[in-house]
């Protein structure tokens, strides 16, 4: 192999390594990315995580969407975790009140965080939450109980084919992690 | 189209025309490509042998419903390394091989551009295995969670996780290495006269699918890397407790995923684009619509990937969208499967065994191909989502596809890399019988994905008990044929049917290719000077 080749080979060899390089850092690159795909389409059922401010809809009267309420624990976290109401059916535009009940099992400080998902995905914009134990991670006391109220509002823009709005909580047991 | 004799290494003495190494240490510092592409071939040949057999415990726990043999956990670690192992370690390194021996062979190249880092490759590959074997035996089993890998399954893997993860990552290194010594041969080490359209099919598909690889593998080996920080280091990638989302992990994959199946099966319409014409007598027909249609389908690949997760919840936009691309890969591979018939029409047709071969892969790739095309309709999509429907898909585009053509590609190379001709009859034994129990095999998981089977599961409905008992018994045949093909691929490397094969060994093959211009088999340094006529009969 003549020297002009092995030239030629290396300057390749260097652009295919730079390609290599720059298609792992695009894996990573798909993250920040993928939320912020999610974000501007409200896909994935991902719902706000922070509070909205209580605003003044006018209330639907002659409307009536269930909301299901389901809970879980991630990986058999050691808590017990329920909601106080299964079902309930709102009208669009009024805000209501629902307890959520969650105990550590353990006899140590536990840190978890409850994520939310929404289903039908499409409908997670318009279900509104003012108040949520789940904005932010909770500390529970060795064998604490506690219960939490969710506050929310269904927007009465919510297009007429959806009936049923399930919202479900996973609580994640993140001490460990702390 | 005619084509001169080059000149052989045989008549050179300069100081570079010394034979192998003596003795087994040969095998470990050799940078030869030819004896670096047979090594890549045993191993190939080996890991499918070993995947085999564990597609073989797969089968055996289905053959009935109810546990017979193994526990599930067993069995679902199963499903996993029978994939990975045959992907990475049996089909993947079966077409590098073939990529090492025949590419400098067939470009009038005396090497591969980077012998030594070639060596390298082989030899992580064999590490990156091995690591991946080890896994069976640690504390929690091996990886059990498909050859996917989704989180939040495969976070629950035991001790063997950080072993399987950096496996992937040998895995892919050595392929990315590959691939960049492949893309560098082609560019840089062509003969005088060897234009990009003049190259044979082969090599030009090996050129897409090394960019398809350096393309993609990265972005496996970063998707792997967060599943280990994730599960180490306290990251959240994809785990919503930290904001994470394990669907995000699915599109990482499928990106790679996509491009990777095509990996797989692009190097596999090369050989069957050489082969053909040779047993047909004719040129390819639509030489540069190949080249095209080529380029199409690896372009493709890499904007379709969310077709394999049409059930996430998707909006109805994305479902679309990839429902359409995704059809649209039918037309490039339209395109060739067309080709292929019209290259046979009104051919002088001859049916040695790897013709055979090459003709149940242009019929059974087109089946396998029609199933892809069923799955990509969204709607009908979620009644085949993780069916047995979608196992005898993938199975029909890489067993009778990737795997035939690899069997084709060794009957009909076999002569010139050894100078023996291989057993006929027996060659077409183990076809007959091949392709008679593949079908018996795969065709009945059809029908059990479509009554609602699901795949990774060790035991089923009694519903589903007769055909899983039909497939079974295919497998069984199918695995158990294959030894013939390790009989003559040891017989013939000892001499086969004793009979002198001349250098072009098929009829007239010198006009479709270099390398049946070389003696068989070829000396251990071809074309050290570049061949001067360059045949173009495959154009």
């Amino acid at each position: 192999m003549n020297d002009d080749v092995k030239q030629k080979n290396a300057k390749l060899v260097r652009t295919l390594v730079f390609v290599v390089v720059a298609m792992f850092g695009f894996g990573f690159a798909l993250v920040p990315l993928y939320d912020v795909l999610c974000d501007i389409t409200g896909l994935n059922g991902k719902v706000a995580s922070v509070a909205v401010k209580e605003i003044v809809y006018p209330v639907d009267k002659d409307r009536e969407v269930s909301v299901e309420f389901v809970t879980s624990l991630n990986e058999s976290a050691p808590m017990l975790f329920r909601s106080e109401t299964k079902k309930l059916k709102v009208h669009p535009g009024e805000y209501y009140t629902v307890n959520f009940y969650a105990e550590n099992l353990t006899d140590k400080v536990m840190v978890a965080q409850a994520i939310p998902s929404i289903s039908p995905g499409l409908a997670a914009e318009y279900f509104k939450k003012t108040e949520c134990f789940c904005f932010t991670e909770q500390t529970f006391k060795p064998r604490e109980g506690r219960t939490m109220p969710v506050r929310f509002v269904v927007d009465p823009n919510l297009p007429k084919q959806y009936k049923i709005i399930t919202l479900a909580y996973t609580f994640f047991d993140n001490t460990k992690t702390q | 189209m005619s084509a001169v004799v080059a000149e052989h290494d045989g008549h050179h003495h300069d100081d570079h025309a010394h034979g192998p190494e003596k003795g087994l240490l040969r095998w470990i510092v050799t940078t030869n490509h030819k004896d670096i592409g047979t090594l890549y071939l045993l191993f190939a040949l080996t890991m499918f042998f070993v995947g085999g057999a564990m597609a073989l415990v797969i089968r055996a726990e289905l053959f009935e419903p109810g546990l017979q043999f193994v526990e599930p956990q067993f069995f679902n670690s199963m499903t996993t390394m029978h994939a990975l192992v045959m992907v990475f370690g049996a089909v993947m390194p079966g077409f590098v091989g073939l990529a090492n021996w025949m590419i400098p062979m067939m470009i009038g190249a005396p090497d591969m551009a980077l012998p030594r880092m070639n060596n390298m490759s082989f030899w992580m590959l064999v590490a990156g295995v091995l690591l991946l074997a080890s896994t069976l035996f640690m504390e929690g089993g091996a990886p059990a969670a498909g050859w996917t890998l989704y989180p939040p399954l495969v976070l629950q893997t035991g001790k063997a996780l950080p072993f399987a993860i950096f496996s992937v990552h040998l895995l892919g290194v050595s392929s990315i290495m590959g691939a960049i010594n492949i893309i560098a041969t082609i560019f840089n080490m062509r003969a005088p006269g060897m234009t990009l359209m003049k190259m044979p099919l082969f090599v030009w598909t090996w050129l897409i699918t090394a960019f398809l690889l350096i393309a993609v593998m990265p972005v496996f080996a970063g998707a792997v890397t967060m599943l280990l920080t994730d599960r180490f280091f306290d990251t959240s990638f994809f785990d919503a407790a930290g904001g994470g989302d394990p669907v995000l992990y699915q599109h990482i994959f499928w990106f790679f995923g996509h491009p990777e199946v095509y990996i797989m099966i692009l190097p596999t319409f090369g050989v069957a684009s050489t082969i053909i014409p040779v047993f047909a007598r004719k040129p390819l027909f639509g030489y540069s619509s190949m080249v095209y249609a080529t380029a199409s389908i690896a372009f493709l690949s890499f904007v379709v990937w969310a077709h394999h997760m049409f059930t996430v919840g998707m909006p109805i936009a994305g479902e679309l969208y990839f429902m359409y691309a995704t059809m649209l890969i039918a037309i490039p591979t339209g395109v060739k499967v067309f080709n292929w018939t019209a290259t046979m029409w009104k051919g002088s047709m001859t049916f040695e065994t790897p013709m055979l071969f090459s003709i149940a892969f242009v019929v059974l790739f087109t089946l396998g191909g029609f199933t892809g095309l069923m799955m990509s309709i969204a709607p009908s999509d979620f009644q085949y989502h993780d069916t047995y429907f979608i196992v005898a898909h993938f199975h029909y585009t890489l067993v009778p596809a990737s795997v035939f053509i690899l069997m084709a590609a060794g009957y009909y190379w076999l002569p010139k890399w050894t100078g023996h001709m291989y057993n006929e009859k027996i060659g077409q034994l183990h076809f007959w019988l091949s392709v008679v129990s593949v079908n018996i095999l795969f065709f009945p998981q059809h029908f059990l994905g479509l009554a609602g089977m699901p795949r990774r599961i060790p035991d089923y409905a009694v519903q589903f008990a007769d055909w899983n008992m039909i497939s079974s018994v295919g497998g069984f045949i199918f695995g158990i044929s294959q030894l013939l093909f390790l009989y003559i691929v040891i017989d013939t490397i000892r001499g086969g049917t004793g009979e002198k094969v001349s250098d072009e060994v098929w009829e007239d093959a010198h006009k479709h290719g270099l390398e049946w211009t070389l003696p068989s088999p070829p000396p251990y340094h071809s074309f050290t000077t570049p061949p001067t006529v360059i045949p173009t009969e495959h154009i």
